[in-house]
């Protein structure tokens, strides 16, 4: 930024920030530098940025007033909730504000009737299975950060979760939003009943990535618990058949709770870190977990295990108790930091392919792998072929930085080529948002535009990320983790 | 049968577009009495059918959007899997296409989801002539707006779908229909307290004294459950939900207007005048009444939900729950996104739409 650049964004910081204290309390402004370093960035730490001020409102009506005035000045707007987003969805832009929702973190109304809870957006996702679970229910999405992970943002993104073969996403378990547009209307959109009359704005907003609107409140549905989920380890000496085993529970009509595997690498790094008992000369492990009544599962624990053995796996155990089941889960949850621990830099993907392709991707994988020179780990929701695979590199060896992106492009390109998607559930945001030229074309990209313009022609809600425009197709994101600073390294990671 | 006539329809679209006459998109007109008035140049899906693709293991089908919803189910079958949004068809030749267009789901609703949750991607040929893909073959898939489960229940009036991708799932190894006798309170509950755990029920149905419970899964669950709830088994248990899904239920017989209250499920009994029969757990009253629409609709509104006139309406009243002014605003500005002549099925939701 030149010097001139500097000034008039000082000036304009000033500006905004006094306009603003005139509408919400002292604390709730934040412009000196030091307040606002803990906004640069979300969960992608490689992308810093600070915004021009943040705004951390209070009430729905001060939200309306800031985007309001936002509006009426042509300044950005990027909503967050926690930031542990990984793909850069709430990284700020510096001309603009952050619009925090961390103070929205009340549960509103529980109806056990109707089996539903009124949650502002910044209530924590676990918080809600907490705040009900003496009722016997739960939300069902649990994407890995929920400790952390807020509601909205889970709208935002429509995050899915350990569970999402068996419960859906985010969009098939909530039922009404309401939301502030960018000319500061508050808007309900779907209602108490299961469905809502006009056109599925629910579906349209969930997974907007902040683009379309403010979420100011969001009615979930809740699930009554599963009385009881078991969990089947099993160990292959081959990748491909580990990938046959499980297109063989899915065809055997088996809908399980989770299922998911880890390729040697990923088996040795784990297993070093948690000690959970993996087989570590086994091509690759999945952890298939059941539940529901103890009749149901029991049935259904005996049916994955005739399938497994069918499968030529080496060896398989059912988890004793409870206490063995979120063991054997350890490992795989423990996956990022157990990374962390073998090198100083791992650049995570989140590429969706049909389940068929597994084998053939990780085959390619370790082809590519070999051929830039750069370790991968893979671990993956292998039920709905959601993977992630994990290069391995260190940021301060010339070039490795550059050679890792590529390899994680030539990956993208190859999840796109089998069928699938370049996002399964982290979102675009800036990360991947010139791969979506890949993924989508021309005429495709403007149809997304033209949505966006019917909601926020002036392009102020989150400019710059998700769609890219025509002209922006050429860049790229990149994701890396430095030496194992991760950013909320405390949060479990798929 | 396999026929794609995808470039005939981009060129259908695009003659619209440059003559400016309205087209009035169908698939085998099985839902012509629903929803808002048909206007325009008649374009016929049927024809443009086959299964693009399926995969048992995928758990995913891709049909054009001609095609017929009883080949689909037929071709499910085989592979003992099935459509769990369980639609209606009201007529043999119905089309997905339509289903996706009305989204209409029948009763395993409630318990499995509705048709938009299962759709994970579709061909659509938008009101600029474009031949577009959204969303895809696999569930999990972030990248870009939901334009594909937008598509759902917009009446064909934001593009014409030429393929679509949906999620299928295994079918239940057992089912069973048990039937008691209850009241509509006694009726309601009995399902308030079967919501409180997990249960193997996969339909309701309250009408004329009687609850029907449809129970499927495993063996065991089934039988526990059936143990637990009691009531007489129905012999052909099939035979009833299809019934009651294609509104062929003595209930539906008459030629009266039928409202269909969307409300949520624990809802007390609307005040109503007229017969009701209550579905999906609760959330989902049939009531046939005269009663003016105001006073239904703000019943409806009033508990949380919506009233749609489903049939026998007759011209006057629009068949869709009035919307919010701002709502109605963003309507507006979306299908001038997706379809800026007006060219696909003007009227067909809301008038002016």
């Amino acid at each position: 930024m030149s010097v001139a650049e500097k000034i008039s964004i000082r000036e304009l910081r000033n500006r905004v920030e006094g306009d603003l204290r005139q509408k919400l309390a002292r604390e709730s402004v934040l412009a000196d530098e030091e307040s606002l370093r803990p906004y640069e960035c979300d969960g992608l730490s490689a992308y810093r940025r600070l915004p021009l001020v943040v705004t951390l409102p209070d009430t729905v009506e001060q939200v309306r007033d800031v985007v309001r005035y936002c509006h009426g000045n042509g300044i950005p707007i990027v909503a967050r909730g926690a930031g542990t987003g990984l793909s850069g969805g709430a990284l700020p832009i510096e001309e603009g504000v952050i619009l925090s929702l961390a103070k929205f973190n009340k549960i509103l109304d529980v109806d056990t009737g109707n089996r539903t809870a009124l949650v502002q957006p910044g209530v924590r996702n676990l918080a809600i299975s907490e705040a009900v679970s003496h009722l016997g229910l739960y939300y069902a999405p649990d994407p890995s950060s929920q400790i952390a992970c807020t509601i909205g943002g889970n709208v935002a993104e429509n995050a899915g979760g350990l569970h999402c073969l068996k419960y859906g996403l985010t969009v098939h378990n909530i039922l009404k939003l309401k939301i502030v547009t960018v000319d500061g209307e508050l808007v309900t959109i779907g209602l108490d009943s299961l469905d809502s009359p006009g056109y599925d704005f629910l579906a349209l907003m969930t997974g907007s990535e902040g683009l379309l609107g403010i979420i100011v409140e969001v009615t979930v549905r809740l699930l009554p618990k599963p009385e009881c989920a078991k969990v089947i380890m099993a160990s292959f000496d081959d990748v491909e058949k580990a990938g046959n085993a499980v297109s063989d529970i899915i065809a055997a009509g088996i809908l399980p709770g989770g299922l998911e595997m880890m390729d040697n690498p990923a088996i040795r790094a784990t297993e070093d870190f948690v000690h959970a008992g993996y087989d570590i000369d086994a091509a690759a492990i999945l952890l298939c977990e059941v539940d529901g009544t103890p009749e149901e599962v029991d049935d259904e624990i005996e049916r994955v295990r005739r399938v497994l053995e069918a499968s030529g796996c080496i060896q398989m155990q059912v988890a004793a108790d409870d206490e063995q089941r979120q063991l054997f889960w350890s490992g795989r949850k423990a996956a990022f930091p157990a990374v962390g621990r073998i090198s100083p830099d791992y650049y995570c993907i989140d590429g969706t392919i049909p389940r068929k392709a597994l084998g053939d991707v990780l085959n390619r994988i370790e082809d590519l792998s070999s051929e830039y020179g750069l370790r991968v780990v893979n671990v993956f929701h292998a039920g709905d072929g959601n993977l992630h695979p994990l290069i391995l590199y260190d940021g301060n060896i010339e070039g490795e930085l550059e050679r890792t992106e590529q390899l994680a492009g030539k990956i993208l390109e190859m999840c796109i080529e089998v069928g699938g998607t370049i996002t399964g559930e982290h979102g675009v945001g800036m990360e991947k948002i010139d791969h979506m030229c890949v993924q989508f074309n021309a005429a495709e990209l403007t149809q997304f535009h033209a949505v966006k313009e019917a909601f926020d022609p002036g392009r102020l809600l989150n400019p710059d990320k998700a769609v890219p425009t025509l002209h922006r197709c050429a860049e790229f994101g990149a994701m890396h983790v430095h030496k194992g600073q991760l950013k909320f390294p405390e949060i479990e990671r798929f | 049968m396999s026929v794609d006539r995808s470039r005939e329809l981009i060129d259908a679209v695009t003659a619209s577009i440059e003559s400016g006459k309205p087209l009035s998109i169908r698939g085998g007109n099985t839902k012509a009495f629903f929803g808002g008035p048909q206007t325009g140049e008649p374009l016929t899906m049927s024809g443009h059918s086959g299964m693009v693709s399926y995969e048992p293991t995928e758990l995913v089908i891709t049909a054009r959007s001609g095609t017929l919803v009883t080949e689909i189910e037929s071709t499910l079958k085989e592979q003992h899997q099935m459509l769990a949004f369980e639609p209606p068809c009201f007529g043999e030749r119905a089309t997905v296409g339509g289903t996706i267009g009305c989204g209409l789901s029948g009763p395993r609703r409630p318990y499995a989801g509705s048709v938009r949750d299962f759709v994970l991607g579709t061909r659509v040929v938008n009101g600029r002539g474009e031949d577009l893909r959204f969303g895809g073959q696999v569930m999990k898939n972030v990248a870009g707006y939901d334009v594909s489960r937008l598509m759902v229940g917009s009446m064909g009036t934001l593009g014409l779908l030429l393929e679509v991708s949906l999620k299928v799932l295994p079918a239940p190894r057992t089912e069973c229909t048990l039937i008691l006798e209850a009241d509509r309170d006694g009726a309601l509950e009995f399902q308030q307290r079967w919501s409180q755990r997990p249960s193997p029920i996969s339909g309701t149905c309250h009408s004329g004294g009687l609850l029907h419970v449809r129970l499927s899964g495993s063996e065991t669950g089934v039988a526990s459950a059936k143990s637990k709830i009691g009531g007489d088994t129905l012999d052909d248990g099939d035979a009833f939900w299809t019934r009651l899904r294609e509104h062929d239920h003595e209930f539906f017989k008459g030629t009266g207007r039928l409202w269909r209250l969307s409300i949520p499920q624990a809802s007390p009994e609307p005040d109503l005048d007229g017969d009701s029969l209550m579905e999906w757990n609760g959330a989902l009253r049939w009531v046939i009444s005269d009663s003016p629409a105001d006073r239904i609709r703000t019943a409806a509104a009033e508990a949380g939900g919506h009233a749609t006139l489903f049939r026998n309406g007759g011209a006057e009243t629009e068949a869709f729950h009035p919307l919010s002014g701002s709502l109605l605003k963003l309507h507006k500005k979306v299908k001038r996104a997706f379809d800026p002549k007006g060219v696909f099925n003007p009227g067909r939701m809301y008038r002016g739409l």
